[in-house]
């Protein structure tokens, strides 16, 4: 019987990864290379990673790979699509905190500059290469060490819900959110990812994809406690789903 | 080099449209910008003119996301300035220190305005000591050219290309809105310095590039590498002494002035930008009264003619620094100087007016000069 590979690592995947146990890091990674190689794209495609636990996203892929400052990776992104009048592919892959707070601003404006981009935050709600502190998609009383007794609204706010806010701006063609939490989610991640990039492609807009991803160390959990609080707390605040979905915008 | 005149064409304009015309010169397509006074006209050339010539112009949310949008583009390989004022280049020097660590070739131009912070929208010299020394983190260096007329301008913006090539770093063109704003003859011109090596490095997707390799570009010191545990770990030294090295062969080669009388001169004004025109001025003053003063025009800020005012020193030869600002390239020549002779100083506070248009003259530049010589 013919022997058809299922499961494995991709190919564009040749180096050894360091996240820590159970983090989503390394599934997005995994994805991400799946839909670059599914896509068929690898040979024109450049990754920027944000400055936090998704640098090595790209920086560890066999594609041209950069590791951009904290927060203006779209604005790199912008910079470098223009100067190659738009010919490569270019995807962000950026944390919570490095696209929605300090990066907030470079993100806003790129999606209002309509720059044929795609950016992937992942949101594991706190700060993880620092040692978890609160980021504005920490839940309400959920403890960090810059919130160590939970998250007050009255002091730090609320949770932001970024591709709802981007459904509003005429230059974004899609956003939407997804989990890393099941196989299902999987799936639909990669579908989602794979809209976003082809909206690039067809030069339509900007375009983001929210993953909603676990932080076992940081929110001092085991892996599979991390699993069920994201599903039971973090689902709960954030929805999942299509939030813009356009082929053309005029 | 070699000079080769394109169009015989002769332009009235001003120096902040030299700036586009130098770039253009330089083969430069790319200008990202946010506005600021006083380099309006820089932002609004560029808009203007490079979509017509198949450029590209993006107008950016603020200078830091500018600065970035720089970045970007010196990783494609492709030529690539922006223009700002003063406080807007504050705003750049987060992504100017990523610029270098990361050995990535673009231009900065900074038409100075009144500082600190807000300050005033017209001339000053209050920066030097923020371009000269690098304005952000982690001691590194890039080359600063200070013109002074509108051809100048357009000359040392082709040679800010071709040393940001050469070195693969920042070069930053040091100007204000005098010499911004002042119009006059501008021939234009074609300067040639040379060959450049190819730039393997730049990142166009790997399908561009030599043999299918992917390239890979870092916001921090790193060695050409794949492997990113290589620029986390085991070589981020190695390459801290690489960028050293290069920053020392720039010192050593790049320096670049100009001297006017000071062969005899038994004093030498040492002025840049705007306030050195002023100095030659007051230099054929004091000659037409026949005391015997010079001028020295430090055309790179960075790397200092340390050498040529050490030599003169140690002759007897007196100085007088002319820049306005409260002092500031002052101590490069104090520094220059090793305490061997006088250092007297014309700045911002001799200026003809307390108003933020005011401007040293001649005449007072000739005062502090004859007040040295004791005449």
């Amino acid at each position: 019987m013919e022997k058809v590979k299922v499961y494995g690592k991709p190919e564009l995947i040749p180096f050894v990864l360091g996240n820590c146990p159970g983090c989503s890091h390394g599934l997005v990674q995994k994805l991400l290379a799946e839909v670059i190689d599914e896509m068929g794209i690898a040979g024109n495609f450049i990754g920027i990673g944000g400055v936090g636990c998704g640098m090595a996203t790209f920086a560890m892929m066999d594609v041209d790979g950069i590791g951009a400052a904290h927060g203006p990776a779209l604005a790199l992104a912008t910079g470098l699509k223009h100067a190659l009048f738009e010919k490569p592919i270019i995807v962000t892959a950026q944390g919570d905190g490095d696209c929605a707070a300090i990066g907030m601003g470079y993100l806003i404006n790129a999606a209002v500059r309509a720059e044929r981009l795609t950016c992937i935050m992942v949101n594991n709600g706190n700060y993880g290469t620092t040692g978890g502190q609160l980021a504005p998609t920490t839940l309400i009383g959920q403890v960090t060490t810059t919130s160590p007794k939970g998250r007050d609204p009255k002091w730090f706010g609320h949770p932001v819900h970024v591709p709802e806010i981007l459904a509003n701006i005429k230059g974004v063609a899609y956003c939407a959110r997804t989990a890393l939490n099941s196989p299902a989610n999987y799936t639909r991640t990669k579908r989602y990812v794979k809209t976003a990039i082809q909206k690039q492609i067809d030069d339509v807009g900007f375009s983001f994809v929210e993953i909603l991803a676990v932080c076992p160390p940081d929110w001092h959990m085991k892996p599979l406690q991390a699993l069920e609080f994201l599903e039971e707390k973090t689902m709960a605040e954030f929805p999942l789903g299509e939030f813009k979905n356009v082929d053309y915008i005029d | 080099m070699v000079v080769r005149a394109v169009e015989e064409e002769k332009m009235l304009v001003q120096g902040n449209e030299a700036i586009g015309w130098g770039a253009l010169a330089a083969g430069c397509l790319h200008f990202y910008g946010y506005p600021i006074t006083p380099q309006n006209e820089v932002i609004e050339w560029f808009a203007r003119e490079l979509p017509e010539r198949g450029g590209r112009f993006v107008q950016g949310e603020s200078e830091a996301a500018v600065m970035n949008m720089l970045l970007g583009a010196a990783m494609a390989g492709v030529r690539v300035v922006t223009s700002t004022s003063s406080v807007g280049f504050d705003l750049m020097q987060e992504s100017l220190s990523h610029a270098a660590a990361a050995q990535l070739p673009c231009v900065i131009v900074n038409v100075q305005r009144g500082g600190p912070g807000g300050g005033s929208t017209q001339h000053s010299q209050m920066d030097y000591l923020q371009v000269t020394r690098g304005g952000g983190n982690g001691g590194y260096k890039n080359i600063v050219l200070a013109p002074s007329s509108v051809q100048e301008t357009s000359d040392l913006m082709q040679l800010a290309f071709y040393l940001a090539d050469k070195w693969r770093s920042p070069i930053i063109v040091l100007t204000d809105a005098i010499v911004g704003q002042t119009a006059e003859i501008l021939q234009r011109k074609v300067l040639d310095f040379g060959p450049l090596p190819d730039k393997d490095w730049a990142l166009r997707g790997k399908a561009q590039q030599k043999e299918g390799k992917r390239n890979l570009a870092m916001c921090a010191p790193s060695r050409q590498s794949p492997v990113i545990t290589d620029f986390l770990s085991s070589t981020w030294l190695l390459a801290i002494k690489e960028l050293g090295e290069k920053w020392e062969q720039m010192e050593k080669t790049e320096v670049r002035y100009e001297t006017y009388k000071i062969d005899d001169a038994r004093l030498i004004v040492v002025a840049f930008g705007y306030v050195a025109r002023i100095s030659k001025k007051a230099v054929d003053m004091a000659r037409s009264e026949g005391l015997k003063v010079g001028l020295l025009r430090p055309i790179t800020l960075w790397p200092f003619p340390y050498e040529v005012i050490r030599d003169k020193a140690r002759r007897g030869c007196k100085f007088v620094v002319a820049e306005d600002n409260l002092g500031q390239m002052l101590w490069d020549v104090r520094y220059a100087v090793e305490g061997k002779t006088d250092v007297g100083f014309v700045g911002i506070l001799d200026r003809h007016s307390n108003s933020p248009g005011g401007m040293i003259l001649p005449d007072r530049v000739l005062a502090e000069a004859k007040k040295m010589l004791g005449v």
